[in-house]
């Protein structure tokens, strides 16, 4: 039917510059160059600029490598030699997508940029910060006693870990670490082991229902909440405990404590069994693990990656072990390794760990002494309840505590320990004021999401999610 | 009176800084059971390297401090004070100890090579200083800010940057 001069036909031919999609915007155009700012204040400016991943186009060869390079964190040589995956696909070939920072498998608000050819991930590139609350910053307004509220809300599924690395830096400042009562000190290792628990446990709950073992979900929070239960009872508070401060703790255990670890104790063998059960003899769950995004022990090591994703690789390195504090040195524990550097490998470590915590604080249950649980040293602890009472001194000494604070000697040190998602550091810098002159905490999940574009690339989507839980970014401890 | 008034006799007396040996030709202090490497910037990336052949092969932590207000603090004899610190904390695995470098950087020439090429870790790390304090680190592959909005201006965690606040009214109250 259609001849020549259709005028149909001619419409099509001739608007072959114009995209196919879309509506007709010269009304809107020239609205907005009338108004030009009517937008904007509709529309926030949510373009991050130099932070997002680039288009090809937009980069040269040499610029590609570098980029590369600085995304898989190796020389350009190295990425020259790698080349580039597959074979530098054109840009209409590939597009950049954004996962998060609200998407439900980046647990909280990790923006991810991935570069797709087809299903395969070439490139990517984390955008943090969405989460950024300036806390370092805060921490120079607030006192060492006050500090611990602070820091507890960084990494928020290890918060006694975050309170312990910064008690024992402000003690190592004032000189009192050897001092601090035995019973404090096994208090701190019983909850930091049960916290290392609590956090493992949540791990199981999201990277199985990553992974479509939606009723694991279920089971891993439960469990959890069974710990954070006794958190509870111990510190009064489920989550943010300010419970380990500099000098001891807020609190001595409550009457019952001894029931409470018990009944985690009696009750999580027979879960965890559950949990092999449902996930590591599945042959789906090992399907969708295995041999997916590996990393090898030089490329975690040159990542600066601690904890499970450094043992994935078969690095024996737990600081509990090898850069012994508390009283580690004294429990007997082993330290759980992979083999090949893959996500099954880093959840199979995980679920060890929390047996290894379970013998650990079965240890510090037998072994806990008496005491006092915290230093009596009148310049850090306040007096006793009882003293302010009878004694003026006792109620000016309180408040000047905790209104002034106490001052510590200046200088600075840095402590790091063994967090459940790595090495959890504490830097202070003291000018002896009662505030931290400079704080910065260490986080490990900031340092260990440096890995996924490693081991992302080559891969295909669906496995990214397996890849984001398996490294298990808290991203309140990655933006702070 | 013993609770308060005099300063306690607990009061603990920092360890005093005495250098006890040159690392890498650096002097090098033990201060509170932790080794400190004072390290001159010109001399930054090659002490890290030779700290790398030495089994340093970790480089778990990158950070710097704004001394704006602290200008007088310890040093050892021949380590200048300068307003910015960089701050790198590193680990043998090997023999299973840690050091810490801080290199002293000048407010007019905020900038130091990036140790990009010996630990790509330090990526992210170099890039919240420089978010954070405006050091530039020279030679790293992509300084950007990573926590704050790429707009923002000013680096908020030098000690000259406001911090703002709310002002508040006090009303008076009905009695």
């Amino acid at each position: 039917m259609s001849t020549v001069d259709d005028p149909a036909v001619d419409e099509v031919a001739s608007a072959d510059d114009a995209p196919l999609v879309g509506k007709d915007h010269k009304a809107e155009d020239a609205y907005n160059q009338a108004h030009p700012d009517a937008y904007r204040q509709f529309i926030p400016q949510t373009d991050e600029g130099d932070q997002q991943l680039k288009l090809r186009s937009e980069l040269t060869a040499n610029d590609l490598l570098r980029e590369v390079g600085a995304v898989l964190r190796m020389s350009e040589a190295e990425a020259a030699a790698l080349g580039d995956l597959p074979d530098d696909p054109d840009e209409d070939q590939t597009m950049i997508i954004n996962m998060g920072p609200q998407h439900p498998s980046t647990h909280g608000v990790l923006r991810l940029m991935l570069e797709l050819q087809g299903e395969k991930v070439l490139r990517c590139k984390p955008i943090i910060g969405y989460l950024h609350t300036g806390m370092e910053k805060t921490a120079e307004q607030l006192t060492y006693l006050q500090g611990g509220t602070n820091v507890t809300r960084m990494d928020y599924l290890s918060p006694l870990t975050n309170e312990l690395a910064f008690s024992m830096a402000t003690e190592r400042l004032l000189g009192i670490d050897g001092e601090i009562p035995e019973r404090a000190v096994w208090i701190r290792m019983l909850l930091a082991e049960l916290n290392r628990m609590s956090s493992h446990l949540l791990f199981m709950a999201t990277n199985g229902m990553d992974l479509g073992a939606v009723s694991m979900m279920i089971y891993g929070w439960r469990e959890r909440e069974e710990v954070l239960r006794f958190f509870q009872e111990v510190t009064g508070l489920r989550m943010n405990h300010n419970y380990i401060r500099p000098g001891g703790l807020a609190a001595d255990l409550p009457p019952g404590w001894r029931d409470g670890v018990l009944h985690i104790l009696d009750l999580l063998p027979g879960r965890l069994d559950e949990y092999d059960t449902l996930m590591t003899g599945q042959p789906i769950w090992r399907e969708r693990l295995q041999g997916v995004g590996v990393i090898t022990p030089s490329e975690a090591l040159a990542l600066g990656a601690t904890g499970p994703i450094l043992r994935s690789t078969g690095v024996e390195w737990d600081l509990r072990r090898d850069l012994p504090y508390l009283r580690y040195d004294e429990l007997d524990f082993d330290i759980v390794v992979g083999g090949y550097g893959d996500c099954f490998d880093r959840y199979a470590i995980r679920l060890a760990e929390i047996r290894e915590s379970m013998r650990l604080v079965a240890q510090i249950l037998e072994r806990m002494p008496a005491g006092d649980y915290r230093i009596q040293d009148k310049k850090v602890t306040p007096p006793p309840r009882a003293r302010i009472d009878e004694s003026m001194e006792a109620l000016i000494h309180h408040f000047k505590i905790f209104t002034e604070g106490f001052k510590v000697p200046e200088g600075e040190a840095y402590v790091g320990i063994e967090g459940p998602r790595g090495e959890t550091g504490c830097y202070i810098a003291s000018d002896g004021s009662a505030t931290p002159y400079r704080m910065h905490m260490r986080d490990p999940s900031f340092t260990n999401i440096q890995c996924l574009p490693h081991m992302m690339r080559g891969g295909l989507v669906a496995d990214a999610v397996a890849v984001i839980s398996s490294v298990d970014p808290v991203l309140g401890g990655v933006d702070r | 009176m013993s609770d308060i008034g005099s300063e306690p006799e607990s009061l603990h007396e920092p360890e005093v800084v005495d250098e006890v040996a040159r690392v890498h030709d650096c002097p090098a202090v033990v201060d509170r059971g932790q080794e400190i490497v004072h390290v001159p910037r010109d001399r930054y990336v090659e002490v890290a390297k030779a700290l790398l052949d030495d089994g340093y092969s970790l480089c778990v932590d990158v950070t710097a401090v704004d001394y704006l207000e602290h200008p007088q603090r310890p040093l050892p004899a021949g380590i200048e004070a300068e307003r910015f610190e960089v701050v790198v904390n590193l680990i043998d695995l090997e023999n299973r100890r840690r050091t810490r470098l801080r290199v002293q950087i000048s407010d007019d020439e905020a900038n130091i090579p990036s140790l990009f090429d010996l630990h790509p870790g330090t990526e992210a790390h170099e890039r919240e200083v420089y978010d954070m304090f405006g050091i530039v680190f020279d030679g790293h592959p992509d300084l950007t800010r990573i926590l704050m909005p790429e707009d923002w201006v000013g680096h908020p965690l030098r000690k000259d940057y406001d911090i703002g606040h709310i002002p508040v009214q006090f009303k008076e109250a009905n009695a």
